[in-house]
C-alpha cells in the first residue's frame, strides 16, 4: 500500500517520463523495421542495410532508460528561454490547440480551397489564437499575405501555389 | 598567391549588380530577424531554403552569408535593449550591453558591438580564406576511415559537450539518426521506416525537417508561454563612441576575435564558450575593474567579438569539410544539398567559384552591416514593438509555405506539424535540437562511409583504425566521452568551489536549481512592470 503510494506521489509532475516513453516507442520501431529488412550477404556492402538501424534503435532505448532513471531520481530538463518566453506561468493550452487547428485547417483545406483561402485562414485563425482581436485588420493583412505570397511565388520563383476554388480568377 | 587570385574572382562576382542586391537583401533580412525576438539565423536561412528553387547557387549563397552575419549583429542588438537573449552565444553580451543601456549608453554599447563585429569578422573571414584552402589539401588525402571518425566526433561533440545534459543531447541524436533513416537505402534500395508509405520513400526532406524544429516548434512553444507584460526596450539615437570608448574597445576586439575563430573552427566549439572566455579576460585585464556588473564596454566589445570570429570559424570546416558545427551552417549545408551540390573538400575544387563568390560575400556583408547598421539602429530598435501575433502567425505561416513549396504535397505539411510538435516537446523537456539536426544530416553521411570504410577492408572491423588521422580521432572521441567521469573523481578527491560562480554569473543555472524561473525573476526585477513577482509561486504547478 504505501509503496503504491510513494510511486503515485513519485509520478505526480514528472511528465518527462512521457518523452522516455517516446524515446522507447522510437527506438522499439526503428528496431522492428530493421528486424524486417533483407540482408543479402555480398562481398560489396558487408555492413548492410541493417547495421546503423540497429545502433539507433539501441541508442535511443538506452536513453530512454536512462532518462527515465534520471526523472525518477528527480533529474529535470531546462525549459527553453527566449525573448518573448515568460516561463513563469504554465503551459497555455488554450493558444496552442487553436494555433494547431489554424495549421490543420490549412492542410485540409490547402489542395482544395488554394492557398490563398486557406493561407488567410492560416494566418488570421494563428493571429486570432496568439491574441490579437482586430478583427477587420486581421483580415486584410491576412488576405494580402496569402496574395502576396501567392504572386510573389509565382511570379518571382515560377512556384505554382494552388489556386483551388479560385482558378480562373487568380 | 592562388589564394589571393581565387579570392579577387569571387569579389568580382559577388560584386555584380545583381549579387550586390542579393548581399544588401541578405543583411537588412539578416539584421532584422536577428533582431526580432524568436527568429534566429538558422530559422531564417530555413525558411528561405525554397528561395533556391529559383535563385541560382551563387545568389542564394551571397544572400545566406548576408543572413549569416546580420543575424548575429541583430542579435546583440536585442540583447542590449532588452536583456533576454535569444541566441545562447549573445547571453554574454546581455551581461554589461544590457547595464550600458540602462545607464544611457545604449549608442556606444551598439557602436561598440558594430564596429568589433566588423573588425572581428573581417578578420575571420580572411582567416577563413587562408585556412580552408590548408584543410582542404590536408583532407583531399584522408579516405573513408578518417572521414567516418571525424563525422563521428562532429556528432558527439556537439551532443556531449553543448548543453547541460549530455544525457538528452543523446536522446535528441538518437531522433535526428531515426529521422534520418527514413527512406530507401542508398545501397540496397530497401525502404527503412517508411512503413509502406511512398511519400516516405525518398526521406524526409531536410528543408522540412529544419523548418519543423527551428520555426514551427519555436512558435508553438512561444506561444504556450508568450509574455504577456510588455517588454522593457530602452530607447536608442544613433550609435557612436567618444575617444575613451575607442580607447578601451579596440584591445577587447581584438583578443575577442583571437578566442573566437579557433573555437568556431573546432567541432562543438561553438560561440558559447569564446565570448565567455573573453568576458573574463577583458574583467581581468581591464583598468577599469570595477565597472564590470555596471556597464563596462570591455565587456561588450571583447564578447561581440568572439562571437562574429566564432561565426567566422565554423564555415571553415562547413567549407573544407562539409562538417557544419552550428545550426546555421547546418541549414546552410542542407542548402547546399538541396542543389545537388556534394559537400565536401571537393566543394573548392569543384565549385571553387561559388565557393570563393561566397567567402567574398563575407567580406562585402560585413562591411554592408557596418554602413547599414550604425544609422539604422534607431529603426531596429522599433521592430522590437512588432506586435506578437503577428510575429508568431507570420512565423507559421512562412513556414508552411517552405515546407509546401518543397514538394507541393499537403502531406509533407502533415510531417511539419508532427515534427513541430516535437519540436515542441524538446524545448519543454530540455532536449537541445541542434544534436538533431546534425543527426538528421549527418546520418546518411556517417553510414555512406561507413559501409565504404567495410567495404574496403572486405567487412573487418580493424578497418575503421586503417588511417593514422582515424586513430588519434578516436582517441579525441574517448576523451570526451569520458572527461566527466574523471572530473568527477577530480572534484571528488579535492572539493573544488572555484568552479561554481564562474557558471553563476553566467545565467546558465546547473539542472540541480530546477526552478529557470527563479533566475528569471530576477531578470525581470529591475523592469517597471514587475508587481507580480509574487506569482511565480503559481507558475512552478506546471512541471
Amino acid at each position: 500500500m504505501s509503496s503504491s503510494t510513494s510511486l503515485t506521489s513519485r509520478l505526480k509532475g514528472r511528465s518527462e517520463l512521457g518523452v522516455a516513453l517516446l524515446l522507447g516507442a522510437a527506438g522499439a520501431l526503428v528496431l522492428w523495421d530493421a528486424l524486417g529488412l533483407a540482408t543479402p550477404y555480398s562481398n560489396s556492402d558487408p555492413v548492410g542495410p541493417k547495421t546503423l538501424p540497429y545502433i539507433v534503435a539501441g541508442l535511443l532505448i538506452v536513453c530512454a532508460v536512462l532518462l527515465a532513471v534520471n526523472v525518477l531520481r528527480g533529474g529535470k530538463g531546462e525549459a527553453e528561454e527566449g525573448e518573448d518566453v515568460d516561463l513563469t506561468h504554465p503551459a497555455d493550452w488554450r493558444t496552442v490547440l487553436p494555433l494547431a487547428g489554424a495549421f490543420i485547417a490549412n492542410i485540409l483545406l490547402i489542395d482544395w480551397a488554394g492557398w490563398v483561402i486557406s493561407g488567410t485562414i492560416l494566418f488570421w485563425g494563428s493571429v486570432w489564437a496568439l491574441g490579437s482581436r482586430h478583427y477587420v485588420r486581421d483580415g486584410l493583412v491576412s488576405l494580402a499575405m496569402s496574395l502576396l505570397t501567392f504572386y510573389g511565388f509565382y511570379l518571382g520563383l515560377g512556384i505554382a501555389l494552388p489556386a483551388g476554388l479560385l482558378e480562373g480568377i487568380l | 598567391m592562388d589564394v589571393f587570385s581565387s579570392l579577387m574572382d569571387g569579389f568580382a562576382t559577388a560584386l555584380t549588380p545583381m549579387n550586390f542586391l542579393y548581399a544588401v537583401i541578405g543583411v537588412v533580412l539578416g539584421t532584422a530577424v536577428g533582431v526580432l525576438p524568436g527568429i534566429g539565423p538558422a530559422m531564417s536561412i530555413a525558411l528561405l531554403l525554397p528561395v533556391t528553387y529559383a535563385l541560382e547557387p551563387t545568389s542564394a549563397f551571397i544572400m545566406f552569408a548576408g543572413i549569416y552575419y546580420g543575424g548575429m549583429y541583430g542579435g546583440s542588438t536585442t540583447s542590449i535593449l532588452l536583456n533576454t537573449p535569444g541566441e545562447s552565444s549573445s547571453v554574454v553580451t546581455a551581461i554589461e550591453g544590457n547595464k550600458m543601456a540602462k545607464a544611457g549608453r545604449a549608442a556606444q554599447a551598439l557602436a561598440t558591438a558594430a564596429i568589433g563585429s566588423f573588425v572581428a569578422g573581417t578578420i575571420g573571414t580572411a582567416l577563413l580564406a587562408v585556412c580552408a584552402p590548408i584543410v582542404v589539401t590536408f583532407a583531399v588525402s584522408l579516405g573513408s576511415p578518417s572521414y567516418f571518425a571525424i563525422m563521428v566526433l562532429a556528432l558527439l561533440a556537439v551532443t556531449a559537450v553543448l548543453g547541460s545534459s549530455r544525457l538528452r543531447g543523446f536522446a535528441s541524436l538518437g531522433l535526428g539518426l531515426a529521422i534520418g533513416l527514413v527512406g530507401l537505402d542508398s545501397v540496397t534500395g530497401q525502404a527503412r521506416l517508411t512503413f509502406g508509405q511512398p511519400l516516405l520513400a525518398d526521406g524526409l526532406d531536410i528543408v522540412v525537417v529544419a523548418v519543423a524544429i527551428f520555426a514551427v516548434g519555436e512558435a508553438l512553444w512561444v506561444a504556450a508561454h508568450l509574455r504577456r507584460t510588455p517588454l522593457n526596450i530602452i530607447p536608442v539615437g544613433q550609435p557612436w563612441m567618444g575617444k575613451q570608448d575607442w580607447k578601451r574597445s579596440w584591445k577587447p576586439w581584438l583578443r575577442g576575435t583571437a578566442f573566437g575563430f579557433p573555437f568556431g573552427a573546432l567541432p562543438a566549439g561553438g560561440a558559447e564558450i569564446p565570448t565567455f572566455l573573453s568576458y573574463v579576460t577583458e574583467k581581468r585585464l581591464s583598468k577599469h575593474p570595477e565597472e564590470f556588473g555596471k556597464g563596462a564596454i570591455e565587456g561588450v566589445a571583447g564578447p561581440e567579438a568572439a562571437n562574429n570570429a566564432a561565426a567566422a570559424g565554423t564555415l571553415t570546416p562547413m567549407l573544407a569539410l562539409g562538417l557544419p558545427t552550428n545550426a546555421t551552417a547546418a541549414v546552410m549545408l542542407a542548402a547546399f544539398t538541396s542543389y545537388g551540390i556534394q559537400p565536401g573538400p571537393q566543394l573548392f575544387e569543384s565549385q571553387g567559384p561559388l565557393v570563393w563568390a561566397l567567402i567574398a560575400s563575407l567580406f562585402i556583408g560585413n562591411f554592408l552591416l557596418l554602413v547599414i547598421n550604425l544609422p539604422l539602429a534607431p529603426l531596429w530598435a522599433r521592430l522590437l514593438q512588432l506586435p506578437r501575433p503577428y510575429l508568431y502567425a507570420g512565423i507559421l505561416f512562412f513556414a508552411t509555405l517552405g515546407a509546401y513549396s518543397v514538394n507541393l504535397q499537403a502531406f509533407d505539411l502533415v510531417i511539419l506539424l508532427v515534427l513541430g510538435a516535437l519540436g515542441f516537446m524538446m524545448r519543454r523537456f530540455g532536449l537541445p535540437v541542434l544534436p538533431l539536426i546534425l543527426g538528421v544530416i549527418l546520418g546518411p553521411r556517417i553510414e555512406g562511409q561507413l559501409r565504404k570504410t567495410l567495404k574496403l577492408s572486405a567487412g573487418d572491423p580493424s578497418g575503421l583504425f586503417s588511417e593514422p588521422i582515424a586513430v588519434v580521432i578516436y582517441i579525441i572521441v574517448a576523451i570526451i566521452l569520458v572527461w566527466p567521469l574523471l572530473l568527477k573523481l577530480w572534484r571528488r578527491n579535492r572539493p573544488v568551489t572555484s568552479f561554481l560562480p564562474a557558471n553563476a554569473s553566467r545565467g546558465s543555472e546547473p539542472t540541480d536549481v530546477t526552478r529557470g524561473s527563479v533566475s528569471h525573476g530576477s531578470h525581470r526585477a529591475d523592469g517597471p512592470a514587475d508587481g507580480d513577482v509574487g506569482r511565480d509561486g503559481d507558475g512552478d504547478g506546471d512541471g
